[in-house]
């Protein structure tokens, strides 16, 4: 095992929670209500909170001089290990809720996990997020289900949202060559151990939220190798703007 | 979507042992909502540790315009006032 291969181990985990937050940040400022404008910038922080940790780590590990903004913003899209599912578009209220539920759901699963790595800056990373996660699985779950199970409208908008975000879940749980190396040193977590603990608890809702649940067999998948949808440029260009227009810039 | 939610009253307790203040109002569809919203709303910066939430229309409130006869009465009545009487040193907070 080598710093390399614990860096893209941890890339794999906290490029989910910069670009889902950078995705939920969208939103400040245009959520459907002042309350829960702030619940999705709370999650965005706490997202970014977390991304934070692990990038200070992945600068300690390196051989150069870099910071954790340069580890944010300074890689290109191939170097970036997030799954599909977290940079898939805003489209509405719908999206943005099962989106955030199927990753949240994963998320604290993760996070329990990681919490018994044998790597104790993992460890305690994982610990602190996890409340964090908690919180925010019980905000995207609550909201999916009074969405599933409300107005016959909000219904069909669910349903659409969990039938075109479906195919993106089974990503969740692949493994690089990376991330057996760092699982099998006891660092890491071997994430086809919570897939069916993941199901079960995402159909579980599901069937609450009166939403059906999909029977596609056929899951995208390539973001945890670099190969990102055509909306990661997007982001990237809005995220890293300030930072390749004005290098070194500080405020 | 916000017009059809009812305004709640939120009360936030800051410390244990103190008591249950006034912080805001805010909208939701039900209580629940409310609960998480308070917290989104008024905990964000680690100010409370227990919420109450209480739909506003199930406050009664005194009505403005009889403050005269609800208070003014009061305001002469200094003798009512607990302030005769010598408090040992070491009772506080009296």
């Amino acid at each position: 095992m080598t710093n390399e291969n614990l860096t893209q181990y941890i890339y794999s985990i906290a490029d989910n929670s910069l670009i889902l937050g950078q995705r939920i940040s969208e939103l400040c400022g245009h959520g459907p209500n002042l309350e829960t404008d702030i619940a999705m910038t709370n999650i965005a922080l706490d997202l970014f909170g977390q991304t934070r940790t692990y990038y200070l780590y992945v600068a300690e590990l390196s051989k150069e001089d870099v910071t954790e903004d340069d580890v944010a913003f300074l890689r290109k899209e191939r170097e970036y290990k997030n799954v599909l599912l977290v940079e898939q578009p805003n489209i509405d209220f719908a999206y943005i809720i099962t989106r955030q539920y199927f990753f949240d759901a994963f998320h604290f699963l993760l996070l329990e996990e990681l919490m018994k790595s044998k790597n104790v800056n993992l460890q305690s990373i994982a610990k602190k997020s996890s409340k964090e996660v908690t919180y925010h699985k019980r905000f995207s779950g609550d909201w999916l289900k009074r969405l599933g199970d409300g107005t016959e409208e909000s219904h069909q908008k669910a349903q659409q949202a969990v039938n075109d975000l479906w195919v993106y879940t089974d990503e969740l749980f692949h493994m690089n060559e990376d991330d057996k190396i760092i699982a099998d040193a006891g660092f890491g977590v071997d994430n086809m151990q919570l897939k069916e603990a993941y199901y079960a608890e995402i159909k579980g809702l599901l069937k609450e939220a009166t939403l059906e649940i999909p029977t596609i067999t056929y899951f995208q998948k390539g973001g945890k190798k670099g190969i990102h949808s055509e909306h990661m440029g997007y982001i990237l260009a809005d995220m890293q703007y300030m930072q390749r227009a004005y290098p070194d810039m500080k405020w | 979507m916000k017009k059809d939610w009812p305004l709640w009253e939120i009360f936030v307790r800051s410390k244990n042992g103190l008591e249950h203040r006034h912080f805001g109002s805010l909208h939701a569809s039900d209580a629940e909502m409310a609960l998480n919203n308070a917290r989104d709303v008024y905990t964000r910066r680690s100010e409370g540790v227990s919420i109450w939430v209480v739909e506003s229309k199930n406050i009664t409130a005194s009505n403005p315009q009889h403050n005269g006869e609800m208070f003014e009465p009061a305001a002469d009545k200094a003798y009512r006032h607990p302030t005769f009487y010598d408090l040992p040193d070491d009772i506080e907070h009296m």
